[in-house]
């Protein structure tokens, strides 16, 4: 584990109910992905399901830092991303089980969740491909002379499109506020990151764009928040884009069909022992900022949120099939439920 | 039936038990690697994964790490890495894991590797197959449920394969394999369980020969890649009512067996065409388009198409079941077609 570059962190530690809130999120974050895994076995959600477990440190910690009008972009591992921002859990519960009522009407699903009003431009499915519309994010915010900024979340394995280089180039060059933020979790599917990589130094792809870049301990919520913190000073003041590396591990497998059998169990418990939860446990209990009762009080919270978002996602109706072509144009120009396309029949 | 349309021909005498669509797939790449030392294997997880879809299953442990490359996540370099490959005389097959993938590759496969051979006056060839999985069905959403076959098809200097049995996806791998051009070979995920017959190492399924799935008088349907299944199940419920559909198979896209669709058509006067991707500017679009230049005289009817609907793939599944064509639709698009009487 290397934690290059922390000299350059500020000293910001958030303050008390900041970091209560921090906590509450990671631990919503896991027992929801937990849930969601059982409903998925239940057949309740379908496609892909991707879990965050073991990364909600680098989820939390980045989304912190920002404020709540500085937009982000993901991956289809985004169900964190949303939680974060404070997306309804009852509508993103339900947008898995592809209901009406979900956050995206059930058009989306798991993959592709979006909450615009919180500034969450979305979960999307091809790799690499959403890195780039955090950059237009950021040239909007800059067009408007606007102050806030835009992050890129994306992973490891993204790194190596070629669309990556040529996002982090046009930053650059127009000085627009944008954070490439990856989330090393050291795999791509079943490829570990150095059969993948030539160099397994991620933020060293920021080099050669001129950019300042910093590698971070993923698994620490602190870490990463001040890291974050930091990049978003750099391009909300002074119109800097940077990269941020946060080094972190999934425990499971990429998504629920993958029996992840390539990785070791060695490696898997190494990474567990620096659980991200247990460790911000141990800072606030160190520090007071949490006892044993406000946690208990935290996680019976979370129980009955996350128990009542499947609840709802469960009792929601389906999505009408009328809509199938509702939110194809802006101003459909037929009305046919099975597209503009109108085939004689 | 058209002597050229070589219906899937029987098993070999003695051949092996029925083998799924994955495992006929793993068999041609096999055989051709043994065969032909420039043949390689290159794409995301195939080795040490054995594929997203197992169908690589087996080949590292056979051909090392110098013939089954696994690569990062970087389909326009490979993909184009492939066309270089092949330009220097080795036989790439490339692998990308699903069709959508091939999207970010699309400039390699349109710019280089469909004109290479053209623009330079025939002096290099392109021997590269990209294999790709596609098709929906599995709450994939709107990303990762595209259908492109019209796309690929649509680009001359391209080959165009998409198999709907065991014995296809063998024969036509294995002669896309050592085919001299550039090869696109959709496989359809929701067929990699589906069993059948296969051929020996040495049975080719030639390119630009349609099959008839099904014989019947009254009305033609052509059918591509998963859309063969959904249509003859459609064709027997028919049946039931006294209507026999002929199901014709087209196997390649690229070259089009147009003689055996027209004769089949000729005869039956009628056609409706199956496909999952969308309607406008698509596979139905083409082939109704070219039946209607070889066969209107004998036409009774429109040529009926059952395809997609017109939106992006939805997640809900009572939504992805609405957009997906359904043997139900299959049957009622012949009814309308026979209607016309
Ligand atoms: C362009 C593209 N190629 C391949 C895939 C299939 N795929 C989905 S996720 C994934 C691994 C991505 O790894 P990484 O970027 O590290 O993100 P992680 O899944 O680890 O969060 C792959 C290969 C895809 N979705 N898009
Ligand atoms: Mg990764």
């Amino acid at each position: 584990m290397t934690e290059t570059d922390t000299t350059l962190l500020p000293p910001e530690r958030p303050d008390a109910a900041l970091m209560l809130q921090m906590y509450e999120s990671m631990v919503l974050i896991r027992r929801f992905e937990e849930r969601a895994a059982e409903e998925y076995m239940k057949g309740h959600i379908g496609g892909f399901l991707h879990l965050a477990i073991g990364e909600e440190a680098a989820v939390v910690g980045s989304i912190s830092a920002l404020r709540p009008d500085d937009p982000i972009t993901s991956t289809y591992r985004e169900h964190g991303q949303a939680l974060a921002r404070g997306s309804d859990p009852k509508r993103v519960m339900a947008e898995l089980f592809g209901r009406s009522t979900g956050i995206c009407g059930g058009l989306g699903g798991s993959m592709h969740l979006m909450d615009v009003e919180r500034h969450f431009y979305g979960g999307y499915g091809i790799v690499g491909g959403s890195i780039p519309l955090a950059v237009g994010l950021g040239f909007a915010i800059s067009y408007r002379e606007g102050d806030s900024v835009a992050m890129a979340m994306f992973g490891d394995g993204a790194t190596n499109q070629g669309v990556l280089a040529e996002s982090m180039n046009m930053a650059a060059l127009w000085k627009l506020p944008v954070i490439f933020f990856v989330l090393n979790n050291h795999y791509g599917m079943g490829t570990a990151i150095d059969r993948a990589s030539a160099d397994t130094d991620l933020f060293k792809r920021a080099e050669a764009h001129g950019m300042p870049a910093k590698q971070l301990d993923g698994m620490s919520v602190l870490a990463v928040y001040r890291g974050v913190l930091e990049a978003a000073r750099l391009a909300r003041e002074e119109r800097q884009p940077s990269m941020i590396e946060a080094r972190a591990y999934r425990y499971r497998g990429h998504s629920m069909s993958d029996p992840d059998t390539t990785r070791a169990d060695e490696e898997k418990e190494r990474w567990e022992a620096r659980d991200p939860l247990v460790t911000f446990e141990r800072v606030l209990y160190g520090e007071g900022t949490l006892t044993a009762e406000t946690a208990e009080a935290v996680r019976a919270s979370v129980e009955t949120q996350v128990e009542e978002a499947v609840a709802f996602a469960d009792e929601s109706p389906p999505v009408p099939e009328a809509d199938l072509a509702r939110h194809v144009y802006a101003h459909p120009w037929s009305e046919d439920p099975r597209g503009s396309a109108v085939v004689p029949r | 039936m058209s002597t050229k349309a070589a219906s899937a021909p029987a098993a070999s005498p003695g051949a092996a038990k029925p083998v799924s669509y994955r495992e006929a797939l793993t068999q041609a790449m096999r055989e051709e690697m043994q065969r032909d030392p420039s043949v390689f294997l290159m794409g995301e997880d195939v080795g040490r994964y054995e594929g997203a879809f197992k169908v690589t299953r087996g080949l590292l442990r056979e051909f090392g790490e110098r013939r089954v490359v696994d690569t990062p996540i970087s389909e326009a370099g490979f993909v184009g890495l492939g066309i270089g490959a092949a330009m220097a005389g080795l036989r790439p097959i490339v692998e990308l894991m699903t069709v959508n993938f091939s999207i970010v590759a699309m400039d390699q496969i349109v710019n280089n590797a469909a004109k290479v051979r053209y623009m330079f006056g025939g002096q290099v060839a392109c021997p590269l197959v990209v294999r790709m999985p596609g098709g929906a069905g599995h709450q994939l959403a709107a990303q990762h449920s595209h259908s492109l076959e019209a796309w690929f098809a649509h680009i001359p200097g391209l080959k165009v394969a998409a198999p709907a049995t065991p014995f296809d996806a063998k024969g036509l791998l294995k002669a896309a394999i050592r085919d001299d051009d550039p090869v696109i070979f959709l496989e359809s995920e929701g067929l990699y369980a589906k069993k059948g017959p296969v051929g020996g190492p040495d049975e080719l399924v030639p390119f630009g020969r349609a099959a008839a799935r099904r014989a019947g008088s009254d009305c033609t349907i052509v059918a591509i890649s998963r859309m063969v299944w959904i249509t003859l199940s459609a064709a027997e419920e028919l049946a039931k009512e006294g209507i026999e559909c002929e199901v014709i198979d087209p196997r390649t896209l690229r070259p089009l067996d147009i003689e055996t669709l027209a004769a089949s058509v000729r005869r039956t006067s009628r056609a409706v065409i199956v496909e999952e991707g969308w309607p406008e500017c698509g596979v139905g679009a083409n082939l109704a388009a070219r039946l209607y230049e070889e066969c209107f005289d004998d036409l009774d009817a429109p040529i009926a198409r059952v395809s997609s609907a017109d939106v992006p793939m939805p997640y809900a599944k009572n939504l992805e079941m609405a957009a997906l064509p359904q043997p139900a639709d299959v049957v009622a698009a012949v009814r309308r077609t026979l209607g016309a009487r």
